[in-house]
């Protein structure tokens, strides 16, 4: 059921989106979004030697917060505002908790508006990508 | 890894340049694409038919994509395909990349079909001093899209590099 503007408040939280993307779900990142930064897909590249493994692209990490608040508005609003921060690496087949909850609701110059904090988690609870949106409902 | 790093002029003068205008490209394939890149179901990604039943005009922008920056062998980077052609070069001498942040601001809705122009600026050039990583520098930049039919300003995009 999508959430309407009326039944929110501050602390809702959003229900989670949970993503464990492997190596092919990279690729097809690599492909929709043309970074090819092989960190992400190949595990001779020097950088990942280093640290052992490939790495999650902070943008897919970034793309999936979008998609958590995306099946959350269900098309009834819309995003003003997106943003994360890249505080730690995720790998491979491991869970990217994405979840969030209301941080404020109001209305403005006609418009019902909400401000959200995402961030996402790895399987240590630990949250990797904080962000925060703003979405403006209009249905 | 950089033990001591300065930000000299010739780097400072490139603050507030500009790129030559770049354009992105978003397409009914483009858009189903990257959604399939993030693991998107929701039919409005992929379906025209559920994208209008959904009040769009045509296969909406999933979240933080901004089109594809059309590619020009020579012109376009190979890793990140992004337009290198004419771009003010940055040379600080660090090898190593990381991204920082970054953040969308949306003014109108972008759907397939729409030709958006990108213009980069670099807005602020920072160091800042890790235990692990040495001396960093921190680069802000900000690229404007543009609808290309209409002129209007659709997104801008501010994301912050860190080399070290």
């Amino acid at each position: 059921m999508a959430i309407i503007w009326n039944e929110i408040e501050e602390g809702t939280a959003l229900p989670r989106l949970e993503k464990r993307p492997g190596v092919t779900q990279l690729v097809k990142y690599a492909a929709g979004s043309g970074d090819f930064n092989p960190l992400h897909h190949d595990y001779r590249f020097p950088q990942a030697k280093q640290l052992g493994s490939i790495i999650v692209h902070g943008r897919f990490k970034y793309a999936a917060l979008g998609e958590l608040v995306s099946n959350w508005l269900s098309h009834r609003g819309r995003i003003r505002k997106i943003s994360c921060q890249f505080r730690g690496m995720d790998f491979p087949d491991q869970p990217v908790v994405c979840t969030g909850k209301v941080k404020r609701k109001w209305e403005e110059n006609g418009e019902r508006l909400a401000q959200l904090t995402i961030w996402t988690e790895n399987a240590e609870g630990k949250q990797t990508t904080p962000g925060e949106a703003v979405v403006v409902f209009t249905g | 890894m950089a033990e001591h790093f300065e930000i000299t002029d010739a780097m400072r003068a490139l603050i507030g340049k500009e790129t030559p205008p770049w354009t992105y490209e978003v397409t009914t394939t483009s858009v189903r694409a990257f959604a399939r890149g993030v693991g998107y179901t929701d039919p409005v990604y992929f379906d025209v038919e559920a994208a209008r039943r959904a009040g769009y005009r045509n296969l909406p922008a999933p979240p933080t994509y901004l089109g594809t920056p059309v590619f020009i062998p020579g012109s376009s980077s190979d890793t990140f395909s992004t337009p290198t052609a004419g771009v003010p070069r940055l040379d600080h001498g660090l090898p190593g990349l990381l991204d920082g942040g970054v953040e969308t601001e949306y003014l109108a809705d972008i759907c397939a079909g729409d030709a958006l122009t990108a213009v980069t600026r670099l807005r602020d050039l920072q160091t800042r001093a890790s235990k692990a990583l040495g001396t960093m520098l921190i680069a802000t930049v900000e690229t404007t899209f543009t609808n290309a039919a209409t002129g209007a300003v659709v997104a801008v995009q501010r994301g912050q590099a860190i080399y070290y």
